[in-house]
């Protein structure tokens, strides 16, 4: 009987952490019902988390934007502008792949760092510097693509960005011929790491005399990401395996997690979401941390722009339209707080899944665009409501 | 005995591992004034909330009768349709609007569909009358004084024709004449049948004003004392509320004189460039090794924009003059670097630049030193829970864990949380404004015996206090601040009540 009444504190105590797990679990369960498991099918799924990429990295920036009591409308077009200008870079300048890249990122942060400006140094509200970003990189997009129209990159290697997939390790072709072995094997390994590192968190954390989980609990919990893991993992290797775009996607979100829950920066991030007056006198610069959280945006913009021009490969000229409610749709459903402070990159990445999963499903159900976008206002709102209940309870 | 206006049986109210309130009972007879006393935590503010509605009925157990009638208030709507107003501690005007727009605000006068604003004015105006507040009612109450502010309150609640009127702490922010002033007003209140229940911590302010006292401790009522009888001191009260005698409250320590000088600031002026006008005229000051300097003087005196502009200047005041800490001359230009050079500040408002209160009890102590327990910018989570619960032990933060919000905390364990976090930067300088403001008696007791602690192991301490008994128990020296000076340096021999009053209203 411990164990269920240790599962239901667990629970209870976590609830809006799982919370988005469990409403993106029911999501998924229902489409493939109504889908008849089409939903669920490899293809539709490595479809899904390609589809997810471009979102989810600016989601990731947004979530710090919007912790620190900010907000950045300009990341759509300006993802949009700098994709047309990694297509000019490569068709009409022939620079290579590894040159543009770079470049392209370097642009974005820069570009955050001018958004940044008049926020950290005029006290002007973000709301207002970047709807003018907004509007300037808009035009930006216009212009750089005025000459040509939607430019058409044939550049393998870029494109493979957005619609490739890693290599199989080679000489395998007799063994389980659908399945992509690389990547699971990585699932594998990252299955085995993540085990590792608990058992050494909870060893240290015992060291110190510290609250551990207790051992029923904690094995549950092992089993259960582990499964969870290898799901995913055979899903994707029965369609080519990892796509890139995951892969950027993983390491995006694995480094934007170290920092915000290890690091110093993280924690004075959080701190000056949580009071920017106790933050500046406590030693921590507000300026400067405004500076490396639109930097960081910037550079994130970049890389959306890169995802969405490699996949479509070409650069159009409506490139980015709305990513920025997208993303912020998604922080927010992610459980990012308007008031500052509060919120998670993974659970950033877990409303992008959410959102893409809506719109995949009902694309596949055949639903009218019209149906979806108010489906999804109304998830975007019971999700908010569901979070802000969940937080004053707690009290 | 007269009537109760207001009775409240048997309450209690949990929360989440607490119980804040327990089997509570509360009397008030009508036209009294009714003193509310107790520790910080002691459960008077949630008994209030209980009454008022914040917490709505069916969140806790227990019967309010209000005018012999039973109550289920589910909001604050109901109680004030009742006749019950409550003005809490921190004010809840709204300083870009007018006097008259604030009196009336939730409450409008109408003509039609539209607001009769002459007819707001003109009642603004005898509200005002009746709290003897003299102000043009079309003044921003952002151009008015704490003081001023705390009247228009009641003036609001008074336009509510309010019968039960509920003070939080009224003249915590309030200098003396101020205070003065506003007990006088509750005086008169009562004269025109309006029932008041004032919560504080200024128990001689209690003793001169209450005709019941009501002391909580623990969440329980203690008792209910009758003051008219004069069997109500500020030892009888004290003793009630922490459950034991204290005869002095101010640590005995060895006063041991150095005469290494640590922080010297000559002919310092700043201007605020935001209010347009200068804050600090020509300060000079010293302070050496292992004293407590108390900064004395009223409230907007300039004590905190003296503590604030050494600080690294974080509200961008224009600076001149001369600052040497620890034989370096130094102009910080960031918190930061006042930091790094030693000097630690604990602010006043705790809860609005102090603390950050949506975070944990450890995240909150490391906050200002971060490096002590990081590695290349990697923060170990296990040598901060160790850290934090160091400091729990060695001062006392009562709190279930050090993974417990800041926020759930009471008023001064929160202080306790504000000052671990500054001694975690081992400061050779510690600046403390205000240590003790609404703390109860217990909490004050140990941040001095934390301070005289400090102070023998070779710390130096700069308090800024209005409480005189505090500056004078706990001083070495003090300076006294009026209008941006300094206007007097007294060793602590030669200082007086009086003195230091006299200097501080030059």
């Amino acid at each position: 009987m411990a164990f269920f009444s240790n599962i239901q504190k667990v629970l209870r105590q976590n609830i809006r952490e799982y919370g988005m797990f469990i409403a993106l679990f029911v999501i998924m369960a229902i489409f493939t019902y109504t889908t008849e498991g089409i939903f669920i099918s490899s293809r539709n799924i490595s479809n899904l988390l390609n589809q997810t990429g471009y979102i989810a990295v600016l989601a990731v920036g947004m979530t710090l934007i919007i912790v620190i009591r900010h907000i950045d409308l300009s990341v759509g077009f300006l993802a949009g502008f700098l994709g047309a200008i990694a297509a000019i870079a490569l068709v009409f300048w022939k620079l290579p792949v590894w040159l543009v890249i770079p470049l392209v990122l370097a642009l974005g942060a820069v570009a955050g760092l001018i958004t940044a400006f008049p926020v950290a140094q005029l006290k002007i509200p973000a709301f207002v510097a970047s709807l003018a970003g907004w509007l300037i990189y808009r035009g930006a997009l216009l212009l750089s693509t005025m000459g040509t129209g939607t430019i058409i990159i044939p550049d393998a290697a870029f494109n493979a960005i957005g619609n490739g997939f890693i290599p199989d390790i080679p000489g395998l072709e007799f063994f389980l011929p659908e399945v992509h072995k690389l990547t699971l094997l990585l699932g594998l390994a990252a299955t085995i790491l993540f085990i590792i590192s608990e058992i050494n968190n909870r060893r240290k954390k015992q060291a110190y005399n510290f609250d551990v989980l207790p051992m029923d609990i904690f094995i549950l919990k092992l089993v259960f990401m582990s499964v969870l893991v290898a799901g995913i993992t055979w899903v994707l290797a029965g369609f080519n395996g990892l796509s890139w775009t995951v892969v950027i996607m993983l390491i995006v979100v694995a480094i934007y997690h170290f920092v915000t829950t290890q690091t110093v920066l993280g924690r004075h991030i959080y701190a000056v979401g949580g009071n920017p007056e106790a933050a500046e006198l406590s030693g921590i610069n507000v300026k400067n941390i405004t500076y490396v959280v639109f930097g960081s945006m910037g550079l994130l913009s970049a890389l959306s722009g890169i995802l969405f021009t490699s996949r479509l490969q070409s650069a159009t000229t409506t490139a980015g339209t709305l990513f920025e409610l997208d993303a912020i749709a998604a922080a927010y459903v992610g459980g990012v707080s308007a008031a500052g402070g509060v919120g998670k990159v993974t659970g950033s990445i877990i409303g992008a899944l959410v959102m893409t999963s809506l719109t995949s499903g009902m694309n596949l159900m055949s639903i009218d665009i019209s149906m979806q976008y108010i489906v999804r206002g109304a998830v975007l709102v019971a999700a908010v409501i569901f979070d802000v209940s969940t937080r004053t309870s707690r009290k | 005995m007269t009537t109760p206006i207001l009775e409240m049986k048997n309450i209690t109210k949990e929360f989440p591992g607490v119980k804040a309130l327990s089997d509570v009972s509360f009397q008030v007879a009508e036209g009294e004034i009714h003193c509310l006393v107790g520790e910080n935590g002691a459960g008077k503010s949630t008994l209030m909330k209980v009454l008022s509605g914040v917490y709505p009925h069916g969140s806790y157990s227990g019967e309010i009768l209000f005018g012999g009638q039973a109550q289920k208030f589910s909001g604050i709507r109901d109680s004030e349709k009742a006749g019950i107003a409550i003005i809490y501690q921190e004010l809840a005007l709204v300083p870009e609007m007018t006097v008259y727009e604030n009196i009336f605000l939730g409450n409008e006068i109408r003509s039609g569909f539209t607001v009769d604003w002459n007819e707001t004015i003109k009642r603004a105006a005898e509200m005002l009358a009746k709290v003897r507040l003299d102000v043009n009612p079309e003044t921003k109450v952002r151009d008015l004084g704490v003081g001023k502010q705390q009247l228009i309150e009641i003036a609001k609640a008074l336009s509510k024709d309010v019968k039960l009127l509920i003070l939080d702490e009224p003249t915590a922010a309030l200098n003396e004449g101020d205070s003065a002033n506003l007990l006088e007003l509750l005086r008169d209140l009562k004269q025109h049948g309006v029932t008041c229940i004032l919560i504080s911590h200024k128990l001689k302010e209690v003793i001169s004003i209450a005709d019941t006292v009501t002391v909580l401790r623990d969440g329980k009522t203690i008792c209910t004392l009758n003051a008219k009888k004069g069997d109500v001191s500020e030892q009888v009260l004290i003793k009630h509320m922490v459950g034991r005698e204290i005869d002095n409250i101010y640590p005995t320590r060895e006063r041991t004189r150095s005469d290494e000088i640590l922080l010297e600031v000559k002919n310092w002026n700043a201007y605020d460039p935001k209010l347009g006008r200068a804050v600090l005229k020509d300060v000079s000051f010293n302070v050496k090794k292992g004293e407590i300097i108390g900064f004395a003087g009223l409230m907007g005196s300039g004590r905190t924009e003296l503590a604030k502009s050494i600080f690294g200047n974080p509200d961008g005041y224009d600076i001149s003059g001369e600052m040497t800490v620890k034989g370096q001359k130094q102009n910080f230009g960031h918190p930061q670097w006042a930091i790094k050079s030693g000097v630690a500040y604990v602010t006043e408002d705790r809860k609005g630049n102090g603390l950050i209160l949506i975070q944990d009890v450890k995240q909150n102590i490391t906050l200002a030193n971060l490096r002590e327990i990081s590695h290349r910018g990697v923060i170990d989570g296990n040598a901060e829970v160790k850290v934090a619960n160091e400091y729990r032990a060695s001062i006392n933060i009562k709190t279930p864990t050090v993974e417990q919000m800041v926020g759930n905390l009471s008023g001064g364990n929160q202080q306790k949380v504000s000052v671990a976090k500054w001694l975690f930067v081992k400061p050779d300088i510690l600046i403390l404004d205000e240590p003790t403001r609404g703390i109860d008696v217990g909490a004050k007791f140990e941040i001095y015996t934390i301070m005289t602690r400090l102070v023998q192991q070779g710390m130096s301490i700069i308090m800024i206090s209005s409480e005189l008994p505090e500056v004078l128990g706990m001083s070495d020296r003090v300076y006294i601040v009026s209008s941006g000076r300094i206007t007097g340096e007294l060793p602590i021999e030669e200082a007086t009540q009086e003195k230091i009053m006299h200097l501080a209203t030059n």
